[in-house]
């Protein structure tokens, strides 16, 4: 946590949820746990937000809603999955709506277990997704102050490409 | 201690010829819709619509069992907040309601499966 | 007059918990119209009973809400005791019905708290959860789990209290009544609260009959209904009134569900001073066969149980109805005339449950 330089903004959808995990998620932004001394601050607005917070499965209506609110964050974003309904489907996982968990729609970067999922795992969860937002804007940084470099060192498959040619 | 109201709960079986009659019965009772919904046991259609009375705690079901392709009255006439359950039973389970008042054409919940408490097989 | 449009309202939106939609047909700020479409969190929970037996069921139960989740399990396990003609021993109902009760003050305080944030109240949004925390606390002591608790089983329950549990429960409730007394004060003496509550989305004692609404709704409007009066449970030997208020606006809702609160301390209170000793729960053996409706109060409302049974491990039929179900009527009503800045307050005024609801 020392180097996080940013303050990540949090968007929160519920997806097919019970309420369960929902309900301990925004028991997270109140007082008692108050996960935003991390840093981070709850936004309706997936236009602004850097961290997406998935609760529940993924069913065929909700498909659609989650893949666009992930296609308005801004890069870089980090998808977390709270819940064992957004991990894998869950209890609810053999039923005829359910599609699976979150990850059959968006890449997600962080699995918080539970049902419902504990404020204290969801916090944990939070700040992995603080860290992981952090190490996202490094590498960027370091790639604009060299992108020659940055590629050379990180994703050498693609300088080898670019040596061919 | 206070005065328990604990009404046995009455279930009349009824021919779906007699069921607008029969919830009109309900209504001018003065009956609340308490709930509707549909099973399917045997290869038929078994629709329960329970009334419940606010005073006395009385809840009637009357209980409709119909072959798959009956049409049944939509019951939103008498009930307008039925159309719920109505939609409901058409979308979920295919029962063949005719004019309901907000018809959702099997687009309340706007599932992919189609009627998917009725199996294949059984249909 | 003005011109007509159509404001699309949810799924995602900032003062909703949970996603719904509705299709607002407004003209200028008034809602002339709305139309509801469900289904985001459509999950088909009742057709699991072909695929989990009917003792795992209660888990799948329990998971239609995360908030009343332990009512979901009660009511499920009771239409099933029923159909099987299962005695409940003594000690297992009055631990259902203060877990229960327990479970009715969380959902209040969420509610309540919910409300304040609905007006832009933070401070007393952020009073309402600590305080409900404190529920959480003591639920997560005597059960071990917080929102979702699973300890309903056929034929009673899984976990007992001793005497420290019981202490430990009077004591948060002594200290929830007093915070909530102040709390109280703000919710229903405070003029802003007032201006923003009184006289908006009204509906008449006439009008929430013919919608069919339930719960804490429809007492709001003056239908003198709870389903507790039926005396499942314990609630047969204990003392209490359906807590009603005629005005039917947002105010007297929130009045109904305030002075619930209290309700259910004083409910909790009676339950443990009588608390019997004895088994808590007993094994069932066997398979139903039958069918069976049973009818409970949840912190929305009533919910209707159907349980049919073929005499195998699996059910023919379980049907949830949920209260937020049958609210929705009185909801579309509420809004029709509404000002468009009073909305994300009328949906919160019937509590609404939309994983309840879409199951």
């Amino acid at each position: 946590m020392a180097k996080v330089k940013r303050s990540p903004w949090l968007l929160h959808y519920d997806g097919s949820s019970c309420n369960g995990c929902d309900i301990e998620v925004l028991a997270c932004l109140t007082p008692v746990y108050d996960a935003e001394r991390f840093g981070i601050q709850n936004t309706g607005d997936p236009m602004q937000a850097d961290i997406l917070l998935i609760t529940g499965g993924i069913n065929a209506q909700n498909q659609a809603v989650v893949k666009q609110l992930y296609d308005q964050m801004p890069r870089p974003k980090v998808v977390v999955a709270v819940g064992v309904c957004a991990c894998t489907g869950g209890v609810f996982k053999d039923t005829y709506n359910i599609l699976g968990g979150a990850d059959t729609t968006v890449p997600v970067d962080i699995y918080v277990p539970g049902c419902a999922a504990r404020p204290q795992a969801i916090i944990d969860g939070i700040v992995k997704a603080v860290e992981l937002f952090q190490m996202h804007m490094d590498n960027h940084e370091e790639f604009l102050k060299n992108p020659d470099e940055y590629m050379r060192k990180n994703h050498p498959e693609v300088e080898l490409k670019k040596g061919d040619e | 201690m206070n005065e328990i109201f604990n009404p046995e709960n009455k279930l009349e079986e009824i021919n779906h010829e007699k069921l607008l009659r029969k919830v009109l019965v309900m209504k001018n009772k003065n009956m609340r819709l308490a709930q509707m919904c549909a099973a399917f046991v045997e290869g038929k259609y078994e629709l329960s619509y329970s009334f419940a009375d606010d005073e006395t705690y009385e809840m009637s079901t009357l209980r409709l069992i119909i072959e798959p392709d009956t049409a049944i009255p939509s019951i939103t006439e008498i009930y307008p907040y039925a159309f719920f359950y109505e939609n409901e039973i058409n979308e979920l389970f295919g029962v063949n309601v005719k004019f309901i008042n907000h018809d959702y054409n099997k687009k309340l919940y706007r599932i992919d499966a189609e009627s998917p408490f009725v199996k294949k097989e059984d249909k | 007059m003005g011109k007509r449009s159509v404001v699309p309202f949810g799924p995602q939106h900032p003062v909703l918990p949970e996603p719904i939609h509705l299709d607002l047909v407004i003209e200028d700020e008034k809602i002339i119209e709305a139309i509801p479409s469900i289904g985001f969190v459509h999950r088909g929970l009742e057709s699991l009973v072909t695929k989990r037996t009917y003792k795992e069921m209660t888990y799948v139960v329990e998971r239609t809400c995360g908030i009343c989740s332990f009512m979901h399990g009660m009511a499920y396990c009771e239409a099933v005791e029923e159909v099987m003609n299962v005695e409940v021993p003594d000690r297992g109902k009055y631990l259902r019905t203060i877990w229960a009760e327990l479970s009715r003050m969380h959902s209040h305080l969420l509610w309540l708290g919910l409300l304040a944030d609905g007006f832009g109240f933070e401070s007393l949004f952020y009073q309402c959860w600590r305080l409900r925390e404190s529920v959480l606390d003591v639920l997560e002591l005597t059960t071990g789990g917080r929102c979702i608790f699973s300890v309903n089983k056929i034929g009673g329950v899984l976990k007992d209290l001793d005497e420290d549990m019981t202490k430990a429960i009077l004591q948060t409730v002594d200290k929830v009544e007093k915070e909530l007394e102040a709390i109280k004060k703000t919710f229903l003496f405070d003029y802003s609260v007032e201006s923003r509550l009184k006289g908006v989305g009204v509906l008449t004692k006439q009008q929430a009959h013919d919608l069919g609404c339930a719960g804490p709704f429809a007492r709001g409007s003056g239908i003198k209904m709870d389903m507790r009066m039926r005396g499942y449970d314990a609630y047969k030997d204990l003392d209490f009134e359906p807590i009603v208020s005629e005005d039917g606006d947002g105010y007297a809702r929130c009045y109904v569900r305030t002075m619930e609160i209290f309700q259910s301390i004083d409910i909790i209170r009676q339950a443990i001073a009588k608390l019997p000793a004895g088994e808590f729960g007993v094994d069932v053996k066997g398979l139903p066969k039958g069918e069976a409706f049973v009818r409970v109060e949840q912190p929305r409302g009533e919910a209707v149980y159907y349980v049919k049974a073929n005499g195998t491990q699996y059910l023919d039929r379980m049907r949830v109805r949920t209260p937020t179900f049958a609210n929705l009527p009185g909801l579309v009503e509420t809004l029709k005339g509404a000002q468009f800045a009073d909305v994300p307050l009328l949906i919160l005024a019937i509590d609404p449950c939309i994983s309840c609801t879409e199951r």
